[in-house]
């Protein structure tokens, strides 16, 4: 059963054992409006926690991706490249960005959960 | 073809819908080359260039100059950052022959007086700014930029302390800055600006390690705000070994009251558009040229402007002790002498004192906007502001109405939008810039048409979505644009047939 967790950044990334997927949340992409373009990690390289590792534009603006936790990428969403407005209808599904092989899943404590996440964006 | 005229103000299609192969403005022969020089290279075909008479051409351009929105029309509440007013008077004198006519590549004895020129306005930057040394080379502020932190890599690489790579820049700088500094090969590292819309110093300090190189910062900043701490910002950088870049591009509003230099701050550009007046846009070229700090002074780049007892010449060879140091040559020949006519121009017509009363009125003016909409929209930020004024969307909470839109109803009333959704450290962002040649009258026309508007917005959202009703084109569907962009006319029917 996956699990899934969320970054002060509004990132979310869902875990099964030590394979992640990561995304930007809904609120995210209804702040940024239509997004036009996605920068995507190629496969293969290491991701650090905290570090940006993806670019997400919009009509209004150019914003980094950070990393949810550290690992390999292992895949992009390639659907992104064509259709990035996936991203705005399903932002938490088929709009996925890249998934991980996280190297640490002590890391995974750092973030929050659903429930923090709604509180922290109703702030 | 469709009509989309409205009122005296015409659409206009591109000069290959209006004119047709088989047309002709001119009576020419048919001309017969017998012999070319480009060998095989040479064809001989129709290449579908539209003909058109000579009062279709004319018209053609006419038509599309009324299109163009301009400070010579109206206010522009994108303030400097796109165009200010340019007197008249810089007009006429970068018309002077002597100037007009100079060749980067005439002998220097020719050019005597173009070479006194760029030496009495290096004087006059490094006077306004209390820094050591300018070059004059940058062709813009984002070149600029380049040339400030190729000084700052040169001098860290000189100290053999290559591991700094580390440069500091906070989350409301102009995009420009960490673009410049990944460019270097620097690793970029945001600070989040606190809640009073200025660098948060703690932040900053917690990320001063021994790889640290550099900070970009902009004062004002893009919130239109004086960061009160550079100060201690700056002594606290020197202190870690590591140098302060000053984005220049705000400094209209300090030019003759605060000098940069006395802030601590080692290399900044200075956009002569932005302080200085000449035109840019359109009416370009800019011109970016960067002050120096004593520390940095040894590593500004060549070519050296400098004088014997009778001569200008310049000193161009990188074994000269002169500037053996400098991090290289940054532009091929001396900078935009256009440019440098019409600042010099208009800093000798201002005078010092003159020159500190454009700072003055630019900051009046600004706020004068911001207090006179208190209540009306909502500033993101309390107290003063210098030469710009932001707002956040907080006025249109609830009614539907988003920043765009109110932005493009300001259109149907005969402005230009202000600058929206930057700096992007505050939501639905309207940042006003008057600058500093609008008279009161013009000003308080502008605060009444943003009056009439918010109250609008009262009334539902219906009359801001379907803004703007009077130009040739309506709303602009830019998600399409950037997600489908066509960038290449293409005459429909040859792509069908190909």
């Amino acid at each position: 059963m996956a699990e899934i967790y969320f970054t002060k950044d509004h990132e979310w990334i869902k875990v099964e054992d030590n394979i992640g997927v990561v995304g930007i949340t809904a609120y995210a992409s209804e702040q940024l409006g239509d997004i036009v373009f996605v920068e995507l990690p190629e496969e293969g390289i290491t991701a650090e926690i905290g570090k940006d590792i993806a670019v997400v534009e919009s009509v209004k603006a150019a914003s980094e991706v950070y990393s949810p936790v550290s690992g390999t990428i292992t895949k992009s969403n390639e659907d992104l490249n064509s259709t990035p407005e996936i991203v705005n209808e399903d932002p938490v599904g088929k709009g996925w960005f890249y998934e991980i092989e996280i190297s640490n899943n002590d890391e995974l404590s750092g973030l929050m959960s659903e429930e923090e996440y709604q509180k922290h964006i109703g702030d | 073809m469709k009509n989309s005229n409205k009122g005296l103000n015409h659409d206009e299609p591109i000069l290959f819908e209006i004119g047709g192969v088989d047309k002709s403005g001119v009576d020419l022969n048919k001309p017969t080359f017998k012999e070319n020089f480009i060998g095989e290279c040479f064809e001989d075909r129709e290449i579908g260039l539209p003909g058109l008479s000579e009062p279709e051409s004319i018209r053609h351009y006419v038509r599309l100059s009324r299109k163009n929105y301009s400070i010579d029309a109206g206010l522009y509440p994108l303030g400097s950052c796109t165009m200010k007013h340019n007197p008249r008077l810089n007009e006429k004198l970068a018309r002077l022959k002597g100037f007009s006519e100079v060749h980067p590549l005439q002998p220097l004895s020719t050019c005597q007086g173009a070479l006194e020129l760029i030496d009495e306005i290096s004087i006059w930057l490094k006077e306004l700014t209390g820094m050591k040394a300018v070059t004059m080379t940058p062709k813009a502020g984002a070149q600029g930029e380049l040339c400030g932190m190729l000084a700052i890599k040169k001098a860290i690489e000189a100290r053999n302390e290559c591991n700094r790579t580390k440069v500091l820049v906070p989350d409301s700088a102009h995009g420009t800055n960490p673009a410049t500094a990944a460019f270097l090969g620097f690793d970029v590292v945001t600070i989040k600006s606190d809640k009073n819309g200025r660098l948060n110093f703690d932040d900053f300090k917690e990320n001063v390690d021994k790889d640290f190189a550099a900070a970009m910062i902009t004062n004002p900043n893009t919130c239109g705000l004086f960061e009160d701490d550079i100060i201690e910002i700056a002594n606290y950088i020197h202190d870690a070994g590591g140098y302060l870049y000053c984005d220049g591009a705000n400094f209209n509003a300090l030019v003759g009251k605060v000098r940069p230099g006395d802030l601590g701050i080692d290399a900044m550009h200075i956009n002569l558009h932005k302080t200085f007046s000449t035109p840019h846009g359109g009416g370009g070229p800019g011109s970016g040229p960067v002050v120096f700090s004593d520390i940095l002074k040894d590593f500004c780049p060549a070519p050296l402007l400098k004088k014997d007892e009778e001569n200008y010449y310049l000193v161009e060879n990188h074994n000269d002790k002169d500037i053996d140091k400098s991090f290289g040559r940054l532009c091929v020949f001396h900078g935009q002498m256009g440019m440098f006519v019409r600042a010099l121009s208009y800093m000798m017509s201002h005078g010092s004192d003159g020159l500190r009363q454009v700072s003055e009125d630019a900051v009046l003016n600004a706020n004068y906007i911001k207090s006179s909409l208190e209540g009306i929209l909502t500033p993101a930020y309390e107290g003063y502001c210098m030469h710009e004024v932001l707002f956040n969307d907080d006025f249109l909470s609830g009614t539907g109405v988003e920043t765009i839109d109110f932005a493009k109803a300001l259109i149907d009333k005969g402005y230009h939008p202000m600058t929206i959704y930057f700096p992007l450290v505050v939501h639905g962002a309207l940042l006003v810039e008057p600058t500093e040649t609008e008279s009161k009258n013009s000003i308080d026309q502008f605060i009444e048409t943003i009056r009439e508007l918010a109250s609008k917005t009262q009334d539902g959202e219906d009359f801001f979505k379907k803004a703007p009703i009077y130009t040739p084109i309506r709303r602009l569907d830019e998600t399409k644009a950037a997600r489908n962009p066509v960038l290449r006319w293409q005459k429909n029917d040859v792509i069908a047939a190909e």
